[in-house]
C-alpha cells in the first residue's frame, strides 16, 4: 500500500474509470446532458408561448443578417477549438496556442456583436417588459450570452494555462472537456438562432 | 487520453457544410412560403442537420463509446416529449 501510494500518478486515473472515460469528460457530458433540459425547458416555452399567442415577426424587429455574421463567427470559434485540439493531440504546442487565441478571439467578437444588438434593441424600444416576444427573446439570448461569457472566461483560464505549458501532448484532459463545452454552447446557438430569429 | 485513437475527422469539411446550411437556412427564411409549417419544417430540419454535425464530428460523439451517446440521446428524448407536451397543449382541443 505505502509504495503504490509513493507511485501514485494523477494522471493515470484516466485510464481507472470504470466506464473508461475519464472522470473530468464524464462530468462534462453529464454537465451537458442537464444544459440540454435547460435550454429544452426554454424552447419549449418559447414555442407554446409563440403558438398560443399573437406573434410579430422576428425579421421585422432583429437584424437577421447581423445575426447570421454573428452566426458565422460562433461557427468558426467552434472551428478553430477542435483544431487546437487537434494540434495539441498531434504534439504542435505553438498551432495550438495560435488555435485557442482565435477561438477566444471568436468567443470575444460573438460576445461584442450580442452586447452592440442588445443596445440598438433597447435603443430602438424592444425591451424585455414591451412584448411577450421581447421577453422571451432577451430571456433565450441573454441565457445563452452568459454561457458564451463563462466559455470566453474559461478558454482565457485555458490559454494562458497553454502558454504556461500545463498542456501537453499527452496530458490536455482540460481542452477537451472545455471544448465538449463550447461546441455545446454552438450548438445550442444554431438551434436559437433558426427559432429565434429566422421562423 | 482515452478517446484519442479515432481518426481525425476533416473538421473543414464539416466548417463548410455548416457554413452552407446556414446560407440555406436564411435563403429559406427569405423567399416567400405558403404557410408557416413550411417555413418552420425546413428552418428546423436544416438546423437540427447542422446540430447533429457539430455533436457528431465537433464533439467527437460518433467516436465515443456508446455509454456517451445513450447519455446523451435520453436527454433529448425527454426533451422531445417535453416539447410535444407542450406543442400538444396548445394544438389539441381543450374540453
Amino acid at each position: 500500500m505505502h509504495d503504490a501510494a509513493i507511485t501514485f500518478d494523477p494522471h493515470m486515473e484516466e485510464d481507472r474509470t470504470t466506464t473508461g472515460i475519464p472522470h473530468d469528460k464524464m462530468g462534462m457530458w453529464v454537465f451537458l446532458c442537464s444544459e440540454v433540459m435547460f435550454f429544452t425547458g426554454l424552447i419549449g416555452s418559447y414555442i407554446v408561448l409563440r403558438y398560443g399567442s399573437v406573434w410579430p415577426k422576428p425579421m421585422e424587429t432583429l437584424n437577421i443578417w447581423l445575426t447570421a455574421a454573428n452566426t458565422f463567427i460562433l461557427i468558426c470559434s467552434s472551428v478553430t477549438m477542435v483544431k487546437a485540439l487537434e494540434w495539441i493531440q498531434k504534439g504542435n504546442i505553438a498551432k495550438a496556442k495560435l488555435f485557442m487565441c482565435l477561438t477566444l478571439l471568436g468567443g470575444s467578437i460573438f460576445l461584442s456583436v450580442q452586447v452592440y444588438e442588445y443596445r440598438h434593441l433597447l435603443h430602438e424600444g424592444f425591451n424585455p417588459h414591451v412584448s411577450l416576444f421581447g421577453s422571451t427573446f432577451y430571456t433565450m439570448t441573454g441565457f445563452h450570452g452568459f454561457h458564451v461569457f463563462c466559455g470566453v472566461v474559461c478558454i482565457a483560464f485555458c490559454t494562458g494555462k497553454l502558454f504556461l505549458g500545463k498542456y501537453t501532448q499527452e496530458h490536455h484532459l482540460g481542452i477537451e472537456t472545455l471544448g465538449l463545452y463550447w461546441h455545446f454552447v454552438d450548438l445550442v446557438w444554431i438551434l436559437l438562432f433558426a427559432i429565434v430569429y429566422l421562423i | 487520453m482515452t478517446s484519442d485513437t479515432h481518426a481525425t475527422p476533416n473538421y473543414m469539411a464539416i466548417f463548410w457544410w455548416l457554413l452552407g446550411l446556414t446560407i440555406g437556412e436564411i435563403g429559406w427564411a427569405i423567399i416567400p412560403h405558403h404557410s408557416e409549417f413550411v417555413l418552420a419544417a425546413g428552418i428546423v430540419a436544416l438546423a437540427i442537420v447542422k446540430a447533429v454535425l457539430v455533436a457528431m464530428y465537433f464533439m467527437h460523439l460518433k467516436f465515443e463509446r456508446r455509454t456517451m451517446g445513450i447519455l446523451f440521446a435520453s436527454t433529448l428524448i425527454l426533451g422531445a416529449i417535453l416539447v410535444s407536451v407542450g406543442i400538444g397543449e396548445q394544438v389539441l382541443p381543450r374540453p
